[in-house]
């Protein structure tokens, strides 16, 4: 194993390490997003295209974003309790 | 150990921090990131049993089509992962956001237990 | 203590981890037969260049119909667990109340700059013109159903977020976006039974199977490729229409009160 796979394999430990210790979600989304770029980098990294176009497609782009889209709904219903 | 075992530590570490962070959590959603991140520890794992030195990927658009490649079916299975997680994630989050509503907190210990 | 608890099932399951993937084969060394056959006949029987959508959508093709239902009903349950509560709490009428004093008051939402206006006309286009490319092309190049999905949802997502909310309902009108998933949802199944009519077995490859590397090749797998892609696309719009509309009317009527 080379290098470059060593380390983008410790990359992804410590990225998953840093989305599980970022407490504040709204931090935690961007995390998230980072971290599915990571995978995805791995994925590309050992011969799998298509995995990591589904993993951009989902980690850094769906998933944050219905991340986000709950965060609203919890701050306006929160809002509303006032 | 071989050199190539870091693949399979990297999927145990991400497994146990993913663990780690769903018991120890304070907040509802960053309780379901941390399911979400449990659920990727599969990907890694899955992605190194279908590993075959000096393959590429099995993709022959193009190039001669017997060519030495990893294997498809765990790729094909990470797929279906990968879309199972996107459709966990939103459900949990929708559970979220109702018991945000009824309860009035995110905290998963304040959660008032089941009226039966 | 139940830190203490966690850190003592932590390291056994550590242990358990370290001592089973000793026994694994060392990374790169692949031993099993299965995908060394697929990899050397699947190019040739199916037309398809691209072999892992070709285990998906034809070799494997049952357990993408679970996955795309799988998909089909969280986003059901997700829509069904956030509308219901709130025509319950709320009711239609006050809903329509507040929207009608907002519109008389004159307050609308706030404008968008410049910039996410030029940036979200420009991405429009390309989103949906990639989406397609992706959608069509799974099985000679990576992609697929479920990627090339995905990207033609993010399209509506963007012209919400260039211009407001009932732009967005208009172009994406929800009873549009749940039939139109539906019927692809449904297509998938509809192409399974016509194999079937034709007297082989469900999801067998029966329509024509073409050249490589040409677009409309490999048969089945074209097909299902699309519906399953427009199904991901209605699905994920639903969602997006349905967390907007309650956020979006919210906030009207917390403005106007």
């Amino acid at each position: 194993m080379g290098f470059f796979q060593i380390g983008v394999f410790l990359l992804v430990a410590v990225s998953a390490l840093g989305v599980v210790r970022t407490r504040d979600p709204l931090a935690q989304s961007v995390a998230v997003s980072f971290y599915g770029l990571v995978l995805s980098l791995l994925f590309f990294l050992h011969q799998a295209p298509d995995v990591a176009l589904s993993q951009i497609v989902v980690g850094a782009v769906a998933l944050p974003l219905m991340i986000l889209l709950a965060l609203s709904r919890i701050h306006a219903q929160d809002e509303e309790r006032k | 150990m071989s050199p190539g075992f870091l693949a399979y530590a990297v999927a145990a570490f991400v497994f146990l921090c993913g663990l780690w962070g769903a018991a120890t959590s304070r907040h509802l959603v960053h309780l379901v990131i941390c399911v979400g991140v449990l659920q990727t520890s599969t990907y890694v794992l899955l992605l190194a049993i279908g590993q075959k030195a000096g393959g590429v990927a099995p993709v022959y658009y193009g190039v001669p089509h017997d060519l030495l490649a990893v294997d498809p079916v765990v790729q094909a299975l990470m797929l279906t992962d990968v879309v199972v997680e996107a459709t966990v994630v939103a459900l949990l989050l929708a559970l979220a956001v109702q018991a945000h509503k009824h309860a009035g907190t995110l905290d998963p210990d304040a959660l008032p237990r089941l009226k039966g | 203590m139940r830190t203490g608890l966690l850190a003592a099932g932590g390291a056994g399951m550590a242990a358990l981890f370290l001592w089973g993937m000793a026994g694994l084969p060392p990374f790169g060394s692949y031993p099993g037969p299965y995908g060394d056959l697929l990899d050397s006949f699947a190019v040739g029987e199916r037309k398809a260049t691209d072999v892992v959508s070709a285990v998906n959508f034809d070799y494997r093709g049952f357990d993408t119909l679970g996955e795309e239902f799988i998909l089909f009903v969280s986003v059901a349950g997700a829509t069904l667990l956030l509308r219901k509560i709130e025509e319950s709490a709320d009711g239609e009428e006050s809903r329509e109340e507040s929207e009608r004093e907002d519109r008389q008051a004159g307050r609308a939402p706030p404008p968008t700059s410049d910039a996410t206006r030029a940036f979200g006309v420009a991405l429009v286009g390309l989103t949906v013109l990639f989406g397609l490319y992706m959608i069509s092309h799974g099985q000679t190049t990576p992609g697929g159903g479920f990627q090339g999905g995905v990207i033609l949802a993010t399209a509506p997502l963007s012209v919400y977020l260039a211009a407001d909310a009932r732009t967005f309902q208009r172009i994406a009108p929800r009873s549009v976006v749940e039939w139109v998933g539906s019927m692809a949802a449904a297509a998938y199944i509809v192409l399974g039974l016509a194999a079937v009519v034709l007297g082989a077995e469900f999801l067998r490859n029966v329509t024509p199977l073409g050249e490589e590397e040409k677009m409309g090749s490999s048969g089945n797998i074209f097909w299902l490729n699309l519906g399953v892609g427009i199904e991901v696309a209605g699905g994920f719009v639903l969602l997006l229409s349905v967390f907007i509309e309650e956020a979006l009317q919210r906030r009207l009527r917390r403005e106007s009160r």
